[in-house]
């Protein structure tokens, strides 16, 4: 019982990081119809601009007004990011076969990665404890102070996702745009723009996964280090479970993912933990092609 | 001066040459109908118009500016709307979000009550307010496309085939509307392969085959035409 509320936990705070990469990953190949494969690579960014912050500033005393900073300014440089590889990189590409968009994400990718090698150089680095640590008992299980705080973290960050996507006029030309780019501009939406803010938004939430992974972890990889395709790897299954394309699916597929993990290393195999989340990502696609909440079929990618 | 002028528009789709040398104008006040068989080029023209497809050739004025290479938000600002070909409904939005949808570029600050307007004009849209447009009727998807449509309270719209797939007595209610919307104001180019009904609401038209202009004249001239009673009356 102990171990079952152990990797339920668990399985929990690794989730809410997998579904808010896998918002990003669903609502670009919602609008475009491509994997953005250069988005787990903003991920890695998002540690590293706040880690790079953190120690300029040489911000080393607990405090949560300065964490919140930092998440906030990871966030907004992510954006910028964000906003940058679309009109460099994928806008030039609009009208070009999508296999050339999808080579085109992949350069940005190593771009990015290079890049991150040379301005952050080519080792993991400790991540400054921004969060007081305390550690509390629940039902014999240990629980990690900020490990809550990074979960509610994430969990407010979907809430208010969802709020822009399905309560905002700007939200509404997001869906409109996904269903179909030329009607939506005949009702007077800036399609290029409301793509562009798509990107946006999806590189923000890279970012602040980026920051809890460094808060969770006190430490993380070098720029290039596969773990972070991984995790953006498993977070794009998540948001094809999900279905493909729907934000709440995006937001299921990633804590599925997170407990299946958790459970699958706890209680059958570590070696067969991913090996069992990709056959899980095929069982359910044969059951249900459009993933768990999606709609439309899944185009072949 | 002409609300719409459009001379020797030509479209390519790659290499097929949808509309050669198109010209048309549409006055302030009228209803214009555009009458063509299959592939006769008449969507097209409307999709150039809104900025849906760039023309290769030729002008497009509207209100008294150039248009062309326009992108199709730019073109709404203006107050030319289109309800496309195929109806373009958002299905899994809801009716009233399509219908906010079609207010997207307005400032103002009266989309509500035109929104209750349209409501009582479309008294079916309420009932199914907060319903996926996906699962209306295709009369009452086809009263939505033109319901959006006027919620960017255009000047000129843009209507292509409203009757299509609908029953007789839904067409007949959907051609009423159309003309009541022009009573209030608002210049159509209307978009039909139903001629008959087209003539019968139109004041001038327009005939397309295979992407050009065959004949132009009043609505009542060209019903009593024996070519148009022949090819798109079903007479004679
Ligand atoms: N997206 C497209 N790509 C290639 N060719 C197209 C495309 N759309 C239309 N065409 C071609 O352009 C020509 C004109 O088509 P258009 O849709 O304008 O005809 P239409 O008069 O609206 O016909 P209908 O009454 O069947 O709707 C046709 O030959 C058609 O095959
Ligand atoms: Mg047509």
């Amino acid at each position: 019982m102990t171990e079952f509320l152990q990797f339920l936990l668990k399985g929990i705070s690794v989730g809410s990081l997998y579904a808010l990469l896998a918002l990003g990953y669903t609502m670009v190949y919602g609008i475009l119809q491509f994997i953005n494969f250069a988005h787990s690579d903003v991920f890695m960014l998002g540690a590293f601009f706040s880690w790079r912050l953190a120690t300029w500033f040489k911000l080393i005393d607990p405090s949560p007004l300065v964490a919140t900073s930092l998440l906030l300014a990871a966030m907004a440089l992510c954006a910028l990011t964000g906003f940058l590889i679309e009109l460099l990189a994928y806008r030039p590409l609009r009208r070009a076969p999508r296999l050339n968009v999808l080579i085109t994400a992949i350069g940005v990718s190593l771009f990015l990665e290079n890049s991150g090698q040379l301005v952050f150089g080519k080792d993991p680095r400790s991540y400054p404890q921004l969060l007081a640590e305390h550690t509390f008992s629940v039902g014999g299980v240990n629980v990690r102070s900020v490990e809550v705080i990074a979960v509610v973290t994430a969990l407010a960050l979907m809430v208010a996702l969802h709020t822009l996507v399905y309560r905002t006029k700007i939200g509404r030309a997001m869906r409109a745009v996904s269903i179909d780019h030329k009607v939506a501009g005949l009702m007077g939406i800036p399609v290029s723009r409301v793509i562009s803010f798509t990107f946006v938004v999806g590189s923000a939430l890279a970012a602040a996964a980026g920051v809890l992974v460094g808060i969770t972890y006190g430490q993380i990889k070098q720029p290039a280090d596969s773990s972070w395709v991984l995790y953006g790897l498993k977070a794009f299954v998540a948001a094809v479970i999900g279905g493909i394309g729907s934000v709440p699916g995006a937001m299921l597929g990633g804590l599925l993912i997170g407990l299946c993990e958790q459970f699958v290393g706890g209680y059958i195999s570590t070696q067969l933990r991913d090996a069992i989340i990709f056959a899980l990502l095929i069982v359910v696609l044969l059951v249900k092609p459009s993933g768990l909440l999606g709609r439309r079929a899944i185009e072949k990618i | 001066m002409s609300l719409l002028e459009v001379d020797a528009l030509d479209v390519h789709y790659g290499a097929i040459h949808a509309l050669h040398k198109v010209s048309l104008a549409v006055e302030e006040g009228e209803i214009v109908t555009l009458i063509g068989s299959n592939g006769a080029g008449k969507s097209t023209t409307l999709r150039a118009l809104s900025g849906m497809v760039q023309s290769s050739g030729g002008t497009i004025v509207y209100g008294g500016r150039s248009i062309v290479g326009l992108r199709s938000d730019e073109i709404v600002r203006l107050g030319l709307a289109h309800a496309p070909e195929g109806r373009g409904i958002f299905g899994s939005l809801t009716v009233r979000e399509n219908l906010e949808l079609g207010a997207f570029s307005r400032r103002d600050g009266k989309v509500r009550s035109d929104l209750e307007r349209m409501f009582e004009r479309f008294p079916i849209l309420q009932e199914r307010a907060q319903q996926s447009a996906g699962t209306l009727s295709g009369g009452e998807q086809q009263m939505l496309a033109v319901a959006r449509a006027l919620m960017a309270r255009p000047k000129l719209l843009l209507l292509d085939e409203p009757s299509l797939g609908l029953a007789p007595k839904i067409v007949q209610k959907i051609f009423a509307i159309v003309a009541e919307i022009n009573r209030d104001g608002v210049t159509i180019l209307l978009v039909e392969q139903n001629a008959h009904l087209a003539l019968s609401v139109a004041h001038r038209a327009y005939v397309l085959e295979t992407g050009e202009v065959k004949m132009a004249g009043s609505a009542s001239e060209l019903a009593a035409s024996d070519e148009v009673r022949k090819a798109y009356l079903g007479v004679g």
